[in-house]
C-alpha cells in the first residue's frame, strides 16, 4: 500500500512538468505582457523607482532572453516557494495567492464533505423507497442541481439574496462586520455568507453522487447475498449498513474522484460570482492584466489541486476494497 | 421502467405457453402487446431505429425537451423577424422599463394592446413607470419596421409585431432603453450555435481519435491516452478561461466566435473521444467486425462503414449531453468578460450586462436572460437522458 502511494506521487512529477511547460506556453500566448506595458509607461513619465524594479526582474526572470530560458528560470524557483513576481501586486506570487489558495482547498474541502454527508442518505433513501412520491421528487430536485451548475446557481444567489430576500450576498461577511473585531455576531454572520457557498459549489455533484448511490444500491439490493440476510432475518436497517451499502461505497469513491475536478473549476467561477476570495477572483485579473506569472501559477496550483485530489480518491478506493490489488 | 419489465414477462409467458401447447407462433392468434396494442411479431421484426423511436416516444420529459429544443432553434432562425427591434435599438425615453402586460380584449373585441408607460422619476432617482390607461398601443401584426435580412440573406422590414408608436419591450428594457425580448432572442443566434460548432467540432476531433484509439490500441491508443490525461489534468474552466484570455482583441467578430468554439472543443473532445473508444472496444470483438477483415475490408472501411453507423446512436447521445456543458462555457466566459464581447450579443454577454447587482436590486427583469439559460440547458439535458435510454432499446 505504502509503496502504491510513493509510486503514484512519483508518477505527478512528469505529469506536472509537462502541465507547467503548457501552462507557460498558453500565458506566453497573448501578444504583449504587463511587462511590456509597464515599460511603455515608465519611458513615458520617466521612471523613477518602478525602473529599478523592472531592471531587477528582468534580471531575476531573464526576461529580454529566449522564452525557454525564462521558463527554466521560473521553473527553477519552485522549491525556494518563488512563483515569480506579480507585476500588478508588486508582490512575490506565492504572497499573493497563499491565503486564497487555503480558502479555495477549504471552500472545495467544505463542498466536498456537503455533498458525501448530503446525497449518500438521500440516494439510501431514495433506493429503499424505490418510486416513492419521496424518490420522484428527490430524483427530480437531484436532477435540477445536476443541470444548473455552479455558476448559474451563484446567479439565481445572488439574484435572490438581492431582489427577495433583501440580505447582503456575496464576499465572507457583510459589509459592516469585515472591520469589527471577533465576536459571535460576526462568526453567525461569517457562516451565514459560508453555506450559500458550499451549498452553491457542491450541488451538482451532491447531485450527480445522490443518483449513483441510487442506483448501485438498486443493484446491490437485488443480488442474493442481501436476500441471504434478509432471510436469515436480520435488521433492515443492518442489512442496508452493513451489507448493501458496503458493496455500494466502492464505485462512490471513483465517482466522488471525477466530481473533485468540477468543483475546483465551478469555485473559480462561484468565487468571481458571489466575490469571495478564492483563487478565481484574482486568477480573472490577472489575466485581464496580463499579469503572466500570477496567471500561470494560479492555473497550475489548481491543476496540482486536481491530481493530488485524484490521488487521494484512489488511495480511498484502495484502502475501501481489500479486493484491489496494487502492483 | 416497471411497465417494461412487467410486459417482458408477459410476453415470457405468453411464449412458454404457446410451446407447451404445442402450437406454433404463426398458429396461434396473434399475440398481441398488452401495453400498445400492437402484434407482437412487429415488435420482433422492428429495426433498431424504430425501437429507439419507442422507446424515445415513450418518455415525456425528453420529448417536452425536444420539443422546447425545436423551438428555440426556430426561434433563433427567425429571431430578426419575431424580435420587434433590432439588437442596437435604443428607444428614447424607455430607458429601463418594465415588463409590459399585453391585454387581449380591447372594449370587447380581440385586439391585443399594451398601455403606453408615463415616466416618473422620484426621490432617490429611480425611475418609475405607470401605464397610461389613456394611451392603448395596438399591437400590429406583420407590420413595417426596422429593416434586417431574413435568415442573412432577403431584405425586409416586416417584423411579427410592432407598435405604431411609442414602445413594447415584453420583457423590459435595459440601461441604453433596448428591447430585452429582442436582445434575448437575437443572442440565441450566437449561444445556442457557438455550442453546436463547439460539439460539431470535438466530434470530429473526438470520434476520429477515440475510434481510432480503439480500434488499433498498441501505440496509437497510448499515445492517444496520454494527450487525453494530459488535457484531463487541467481543470477545465481556468483552462477555458486563459486560453480565451489569449484571444487577441483586435480580432473581428467572427474571427472571436470561431476562436471560442474551438477553445470549448478543445477541451471537450476528449470526453467523447474516451467514450467512443469504450464503445468501439467493444464493437471491435462482434463478429460483424471480424467478417468484415475476412472479406478483405480495409481498415478505413471498416472504421466507416461498420464502426461509425453502429456507433452513431451513440454520438448522438453524447453530443447532446455535450451541448449545454459547451452552451454554459460561452455564457461563463462572456460573462466573465474573456468571451464574446459586445456588440457581439450572446446570452452570455446579456448576463454580463446585468451584472451589476446594486441596478439589478432595481431592474430585475434586465436578468431573465438567466432564466433562458436555465430552461435551454434543463431541456437539453432532458432529452439526452431520453436519447441516451433510447439509445439501448433492448434493456429494459
Amino acid at each position: 500500500m505504502l509503496a502504491y502511494v510513493l509510486r503514484r506521487f512519483v508518477v505527478i512529477i512528469p505529469t506536472l512538468i509537462v502541465v507547467s511547460v503548457v501552462t507557460f506556453a498558453i500565458i506566453q500566448l497573448p501578444p504583449g505582457d504587463f511587462f511590456t506595458t509597464l515599460q511603455a509607461e515608465v519611458a513615458e513619465t520617466g521612471g523613477g523607482q518602478d525602473k529599478e524594479v523592472i531592471k531587477k526582474l528582468q534580471e531575476v526572470y531573464g526576461l529580454d532572453k529566449p522564452v525557454y530560458v525564462q521558463y527554466l528560470k521560473w521553473v527553477a524557483g519552485f522549491p525556494r516557494l518563488d512563483f515569480g513576481y506579480s507585476l500588478e501586486w508588486s508582490a512575490p506570487v506565492w504572497d499573493v495567492i497563499v491565503s486564497k489558495l487555503a480558502y479555495t482547498v477549504f471552500l472545495g474541502g467544505l463542498s466536498l464533505l456537503f455533498m458525501v454527508v448530503v446525497s449518500i442518505p438521500i440516494g439510501i433513501y431514495s433506493a429503499t423507497h424505490q418510486y416513492s412520491v419521496g424518490d420522484h421528487l428527490l430524483s427530480m430536485v437531484g436532477f435540477f442541481g445536476l443541470c444548473l451548475p455552479g455558476f448559474l446557481l451563484a446567479l439565481v444567489w445572488m439574484f435572490l439574496g438581492i431582489i427577495i430576500l433583501r440580505i447582503d450576498v456575496g464576499g465572507t461577511m457583510s459589509r459592516e462586520m469585515v472591520n469589527a473585531p471577533w465576536s459571535m455576531a460576526k462568526l453567525l454572520d461569517y457562516l451565514n455568507h459560508l453555506w450559500p457557498a458550499v451549498v452553491v459549489l457542491g450541488l451538482a455533484s451532491t447531485a450527480q453522487l445522490q443518483r449513483i448511490t441510487r442506483s448501485n444500491l438498486l443493484d446491490v439490493l437485488g443480488q442474493q447475498h442481501i436476500t441471504t440476510a434478509r432471510a436469515k432475518g436480520l435488521k433492515e436497517r443492518k442489512v442496508i449498513s452493513k451489507y448493501a451499502m458496503r458493496m455500494a461505497i466502492n464505485p462512490l469513491i471513483s465517482v466522488m474522484a471525477l466530481e473533485i475536478p468540477k468543483i475546483v473549476g465551478a469555485s473559480t467561477l462561484v468565487g468571481i460570482v458571489m466575490m469571495l476570495p478564492t483563487l478565481g477572483p484574482i486568477f480573472l485579473r490577472a489575466l485581464r492584466s496580463q499579469d503572466m506569472y500570477l496567471a500561470g501559477t494560479i492555473l497550475l496550483f489548481t491543476t496540482l489541486i486536481l491530481m493530488l485530489s485524484n490521488l487521494l480518491a484512489d488511495i480511498a478506493l484502495a484502502w475501501a476494497d481489500p479486493r484491489i490489488v496494487y502492483t | 421502467m416497471k411497465d417494461a419489465a412487467t410486459r417482458s414477462q408477459e410476453l415470457f409467458k405468453l411464449y412458454e405457453e404457446l410451446a407447451d401447447t404445442g402450437e406454433g407462433v404463426e398458429e396461434a392468434a396473434e399475440p398481441v402487446d398488452s401495453v400498445t396494442g400492437k402484434s407482437l411479431e412487429a415488435i420482433y421484426a422492428a429495426s433498431q431505429w424504430r425501437l429507439m423511436w419507442r422507446k424515445f416516444i415513450r418518455n415525456r420529459a425528453a420529448i417536452g425537451g425536444g420539443i422546447v429544443i425545436l423551438l428555440l432553434y426556430l426561434v433563433a432562425l427567425f429571431a430578426d423577424f419575431i424580435a420587434p427591434y433590432t439588437l442596437t435599438t435604443r428607444l428614447r425615453g424607455y430607458i429601463y422599463m418594465p415588463p409590459q402586460r399585453i391585454h387581449f380584449i380591447n372594449d370587447g373585441k380581440f385586439q391585443p394592446f399594451v398601455y403606453d408607460l408615463n415616466l416618473t422619476i422620484d426621490k432617490n432617482l429611480r425611475k418609475i413607470y405607470t401605464p397610461d390607461l389613456t394611451r392603448k398601443l395596438p399591437i400590429q401584426f406583420f407590420a413595417h419596421g426596422e429593416p434586417y435580412k431574413l435568415l442573412k440573406l432577403f431584405e425586409t422590414d416586416v417584423h411579427l409585431f410592432q407598435v405604431p408608436e411609442g414602445a413594447i419591450c415584453l420583457l423590459g428594457s435595459d440601461r441604453q432603453g433596448r428591447d430585452m425580448f429582442s436582445r434575448i432572442l437575437l443572442g440565441s443566434q450566437v449561444s445556442l450555435t457557438v455550442g453546436l460548432v463547439g460539439v460539431f467540432l470535438s466530434l470530429a476531433l473526438g470520434s476520429v481519435l477515440g475510434i481510432m484509439s480503439g480500434y488499433y490500441g498498441g501505440l496509437v491508443d497510448d499515445i492517444i491516452q496520454r494527450v487525453i490525461e494530459l488535457v484531463r489534468s487541467f481543470p477545465s474552466v481556468p483552462l477555458w478561461m486563459a486560453l480565451s484570455a489569449a484571444i487577441p482583441i483586435g480580432w473581428s467578430v467572427m474571427q472571436t466566435y470561431f476562436a471560442i468554439s474551438i477553445i470549448l472543443s478543445l477541451i471537450g473532445w476528449t470526453w467523447l473521444a474516451r467514450q467512443l473508444r469504450g464503445k468501439v472496444l467493444a464493437l471491435r470483438e462482434e463478429d460483424f467486425v471480424l467478417a468484415a477483415k475476412l472479406a478483405g475490408a480495409s481498415d478505413t472501411r471498416i472504421i466507416f462503414k461498420h464502426l461509425v453507423p453502429a456507433s452513431f446512436g451513440h454520438i448522438v447521445v453524447v453530443s447532446t449531453l455535450a451541448m449545454p456543458a459547451m452552451i454554459l462555457a460561452e455564457t461563463a466566459l462572456s460573462f466573465l468578460g474573456l468571451g464574446l464581447r459586445p456588440p457581439v450579443t450572446s446570452w452570455g454577454v446579456l448576463i454580463q450586462e446585468a451584472q451589476n447587482f446594486q441596478s439589478l436590486a432595481l431592474y430585475p427583469w434586465v436578468f431573465t436572460p438567466a432564466a433562458v439559460i436555465a430552461i435551454c440547458i434543463l431541456a437539453f439535458n432532458y432529452l439526452g437522458d431520453g436519447l441516451r435510454d433510447a439509445a439501448d432499446p433492448y434493456t429494459v
